[in-house]
């Protein structure tokens, strides 16, 4: 097996012979799987849709597994990186281009054109063609139809379980890798797929909610729609209500206080967990380039800043009431809205003026953008209350339009069609890089509040790039491990693989004393103990 | 302003130029005449696998040389003129300095084989080596099978590279197990399993006597001595260490033996031209080092060192206690302190392998004081700053056997072996 492209302009290729034997019949089984989905698509009748769906995604599973184990098992146990920069899909290469653009009509047509895979185009408003398949399997969990969001869940899950299971295979000599990849398999099945489903059939006023789904990243949580039906829901949809709020203010900042944001965007969600094992492949096409790391830093904060600014406003017209019959009815929740956005405002100014008192430090000179952001949170809080009309119009213009906006650009284009879309071009994680809202807010305590860094080990590093390339969040991790300095970055989501492919046992992920995390060193480990503790300590 | 040339953009020469942008705004020109800009020669091998482009071997983006004000010059200096500081260049260019910096690193070693200047014949230390090889074995369709000759460090990176592009592979090696001359037995015949385990042909004990033409003067065999054998192969690996860059420094007045002769400030017989890196030589070895220390580490610390020196903080280069590292294919290597092939005179090795046969350690320590003297740790990662800790505290080998698991650096949930290594440790103790 050649991993080298070859030049050669022959037109049998001399050593055709990238794959095995055994690979390529997995491959074609999986393909199979694939044309069942296509031939579902494009609206074929398929006489029995049972059999043919678990037909579909059995061969799928089945073609991904044999090729990981022939991959995989047929070596020693090691790191498995041979030609990952040879291979076309993997090297932004005609399949990589091919592959993003595939992906990415895929999203435009799930979010935009749902009609297009079948959703309701039958009589009585029935499914038809691809969603139609699927229609067996959702009534078996929840007894309904399938829609356009059941298919994806399916498909996700599979994609999820599968590459999880390569992923698994590749890193078999190491347990952190397979621990965590074990971790959000569970975490995708369960809370993301099959609870909500559960919880359908318990009590079928509850709306969808993946309970491991946290504010911003579920951006809809505290929807006006979303917040009514929870109301609506009982007693349960309150506790359900509560168990949000709770998971943002105070589940999250604990465990991310104690191992990081990788307990989340590793081990748990659902966004990172596609990235990290059918995304795997793509890891190394992340920029690490410092105009990239800049263009991180703008944009993601600016998501941040929509996000809360949207949810506040949503919120706050939630609060104030709701046109029924044409009279305007003022909402008597406990929580008033004035007392609403009062409470923002205050949170938001202790976490403010917290930072700045005692982690002046550790933001350097990112103050400045911080406290610009802040200031633009707290002057929307105004005129969130001096604007916001009995319409729901903030801002001079409708809450809704907002909501929508940030839905149609944010939860959309930029997670769905971007960030998953453009794997095979900008990485496996650029969402999660540039555009999450939550890996913001977590990276900002990672940052400034957590036990958790990459050690580097002494003065043994090489430099010779290992870890920055398999970086899936752009991050130039050689750049500290080359100074002895330990890796204290918002952006980690400490996957772990740049520990795992360092040839000279550099890196250690680590919860440790908050003393001494971030290291900053001219002269390493190894040189003249004088010299080190002059140069140092300057 | 005084003018700084570095030849070399290695590892020493960038070091060195970095230290001194920071203490200083002297002018500095590094020059090199094998590529543009400063890359890890270490991860050479990781572009021929596929697993890194050349330009991720790159540890600073483009920009940053003229952000620090660091000119690069891309020429071969084919004299020096140390008397009237000045630099000659192959295409009869001149440079003049105020200092001159010789980190010029090594090159394959050479012993006179019959046919070691064939087409196909190379080393694997310098990026033209990587493109020959590029050019001569792409595939297991052109390179039918490679030989390699030398066991060290190099020999089995090349043999992985070829590994990885499923070329078979016939390993020479003098001596009688890998590394021979450096491991202690139980760790080098551990890693000849190894070797053998990835399919590569590992011949021990055996010597190259001549690398045979065919009709276009490029290599078509290779006759060992010892067997009288002809093994056919397309190329030729010559892996048998290297030597100091320095050939164009004859005649310079610039005093040389093996490589450029410096002392403890690293300066050489002529003032203001130091050497650092692999082509220094020191007069003699430092607290049991070698003379010349051709390792990614040390040639670093120079830099750091001579920075001091130049900016007006006269330093010598004072290394503390050894370290490296190594990856023969899959098992990870780390070393701190002194470990050699035999424990010398009043001293024991204490040596634990696990089942797996890919995990080991070796523990050097004195017999008389029960002092500390090092460790060789294959397939566990071991924390350098613990490790130098100790051993600037002097501590006894029972200290270090008992507290071994503050010093391991794997990654989380990993088996942990110390338990194991402690119960062999005293078990050895009791029997002895």
């Amino acid at each position: 097996m050649s991993n080298k492209l070859n030049h050669s302009m022959s037109l049998a290729k001399p050593d055709a012979q990238d794959i095995s034997k055994k690979q390529k019949i997995a491959l074609a089984t999986g393909i199979v799987g694939l044309f069942i989905l296509t031939l579902a698509l494009l609206n074929i009748d398929l006489p029995n849709t049972t059999v043919f769906l678990a037909l579909s995604l059995s061969l799928i599973t089945l073609g991904t597994v044999v090729y990981s184990r022939d991959a995989y098992l047929t070596k020693l146990e090691g790191i498995k990186n041979d030609g990952v920069w040879f291979k076309s899909i993997s090297s932004r290469g005609f399949w990589g281009w091919t592959l993003g653009v595939v992906l990415t009509a895929f999203y435009i047509v799930l979010y935009f054109f749902s009609d297009l895979l079948g959703l309701g185009q039958g009589v009585d408003g029935t499914n038809t063609g691809l969603i139609a398949l699927f229609d067996p399997l959702s009534q078996l969990l929840s007894g309904r139809n399938a829609s356009q969001w059941f298919v994806y869940g399916t498909l996700y899950t599979v994609a999820i379980a599968a590459f999880g299971y390569k992923f698994i295979l590749k890193y078999r000599h190491n347990r952190y890798q397979q621990l965590r990849t074990i971790s959000v398999i569970f975490f995708q099945l369960g809370f993301a797929y099959l609870i909500p489903e559960f919880m359908y059939v318990m009590n079928s006023d509850i709306p969808y909610y993946d309970l491991k789904s946290v504010w911003p990243l579920n951006y809809y949580l505290f929807q006006d729609y979303h917040l009514g039906e929870f109301l609506n829901a009982g007693n349960i949809g309150i506790a359900l209500i509560i168990f949000g709020i709770l998971s943002t203010l105070v589940i999250t900042p604990i465990l991310t206080y104690k191992y990081g944001k990788r307990w989340y965007c590793s081990w748990v969600c659902g966004c990172g967990g596609l990235a990290e094992t059918a995304g795997d492949a793509f890891r190394q096409l992340s920029s690490k380039k410092m105009s990239a790391w800049k263009l991180e830093r703008w944009l993601i904060h600016t998501v941040l800043v929509f996000s809360v600014i949207m949810t506040v406003a949503v919120v706050s017209t939630f609060l104030k009431g709701s046109w029924q019959d044409g009279t305007f009815v003022e909402a008597t929740y406990w929580l008033s809205n004035k007392t609403f956005l009062i409470s923002i405002g205050l949170f938001l100014t202790l976490i403010f003026v917290g930072v700045m008192l005692f982690k002046k430090n550790e933001l350097g000179k990112d103050a400045r953008y911080g406290a610009i952001g802040y200031a633009l949170v707290i002057l929307s809080l105004f005129i969130i209350y001096f604007t916001g009309t009995n319409g729901g119009d903030i801002f001079f213009i409708n809450s809704g339009t907002l909501k929508s906006a940030y839905g149609f650009y944010i939860g959309s284009i930029f997670s769905g069609v971007i960030g998953t879309g453009f794997y095979p071009i900008l990485g496996n994680r650029s969402w999660c890089r540039f555009g999450c809202p939550m890996a913001a807010i977590l990276g900002f305590q990672q940052r400034m509040l957590s036990k958790f860094r990459i050690t580097t080990n002494g003065g043994q590093c090489i430099s010779c790039g290992n870890c920055s390339n398999s970086c899936e969040m752009g991050i130039d991790v050689r750049a500290y491990a080359q100074k002895g300095e330990n890796i204290v970055r918002s952006s980690c989501v400490g996957c772990g693989v740049c520990s795992a492919v360092c040839p000279r046992g550099v890196l250690k992920l680590e919860n440790g004393a908050l003393e001494g995390r971030i290291n900053p060193t001219e002269v390493l480990l190894g040189n003249d103990v004088d010299l080190m503790n002059l140069v140092n300590k300057k | 302003m005084e003018h700084i040339v570095i030849i070399g953009n290695g590892i020493s020469g960038v070091t060195t130029a970095r230290h001194i942008r920071k203490l200083s705004d002297k002018k500095i020109t590094i020059i090199s005449a094998e590529t543009d800009y400063f890359f890890s020669r270490t991860a050479l091998m990781y572009i021929y696998m596929g697993h890194m482009k050349f330009e991720h071997t790159q540890p600073y983006e483009n920009w940053f040389w003229k952000k620090n004000n660091i000119e690069l010059k891309r020429a071969y200096v084919s004299k020096i003129d140390s008397v009237n500081k000045q630099l000659y260049f192959e295409n009869n260019d001149t440079l003049s300095y105020d200092k001159l910096v010789i980190a010029t690193g090594s090159k394959p070693n050479k012993f006179g084989w019959p046919g070691q200047d064939l087409k196909g014949v190379m080393g694997m230390y310098h990026k033209q080596d990587l493109e020959t090889l590029e050019a001569y074995a792409p595939n297991n369709n052109v390179c039918k099978r490679a030989v390699i000759v030398g066991g060290g460090l190099i020999g089995i990176e090349l043999a992985e590279m070829l590994n990885s592009r499923n070329i078979p592979v016939t390993f020479l090696v003098r001596e009688h197990s890998f590394w021979g001359s450096v491991l202690p037995k139980g760790e080098s015949e551990m890693i000849n399993r190894h070797i053998k385990n990835h399919h590569i042909d590992l011949r021990l004990g055996v010597n190259l006597q001549e690398i045979k033409a065919d009709d276009n003067g490029k290599v078509k065999s290779v006759i060992i001595p010892e067997t009288g054998e002809e093994i056919a192969c397309d190329i030729v690996g010559l892996t048998a260490g290297v030597s100091p860059n320095i050939d164009f420094i004859k005649d310079s007045g610039i005093e040389i033996s093996r490589g450029v002769k410096v002392n403890r400030y690293l300066e050489t017989n002529v003032e203001d031209v130091y050497a650092v890196g692999d082509c220094a030589e020191q007069h003699e070895g430092i607290n049991g080092r070698r003379p010349i220390e051709a390792v990614w580490y040390t040639g670093r610390m120079m830099g750091e060192t001579l920075a001091q020196t130049i900016c007006g903080n006269r330093t010598q280069y004072n290394p503390g206690h050894w370290f490296n590292s190594a990856k023969f294919l899959d098992i990870e290597y780390q070393t701190y302190g002194w470990v050699f092939t035999k424990p010398g005179e009043n001293e024991a090795h204490f040596h634990w392998k696990h089942e797996d046969d890919t995990k080991c350690i070796t523990v050097c320590y004195d017999t008389t004081t029960n002092l500390f003297l090092g460790i060789n740790t294959f397939g566990i990662r071991m924390r350098h700053d613990v490790f130098d800790r100790w051993l600037t505290e002097k501590k006894t080998v029972d200290f270090v056997m008992d507290k071994l698991s503050e010093a391991n650096f794997d990654p989380e949930f990993y088996k942990t072996y110390e338990a194991a290594i402690l119960t062999a440790y005293k078990n050895q103790l009791q029997t002895v």
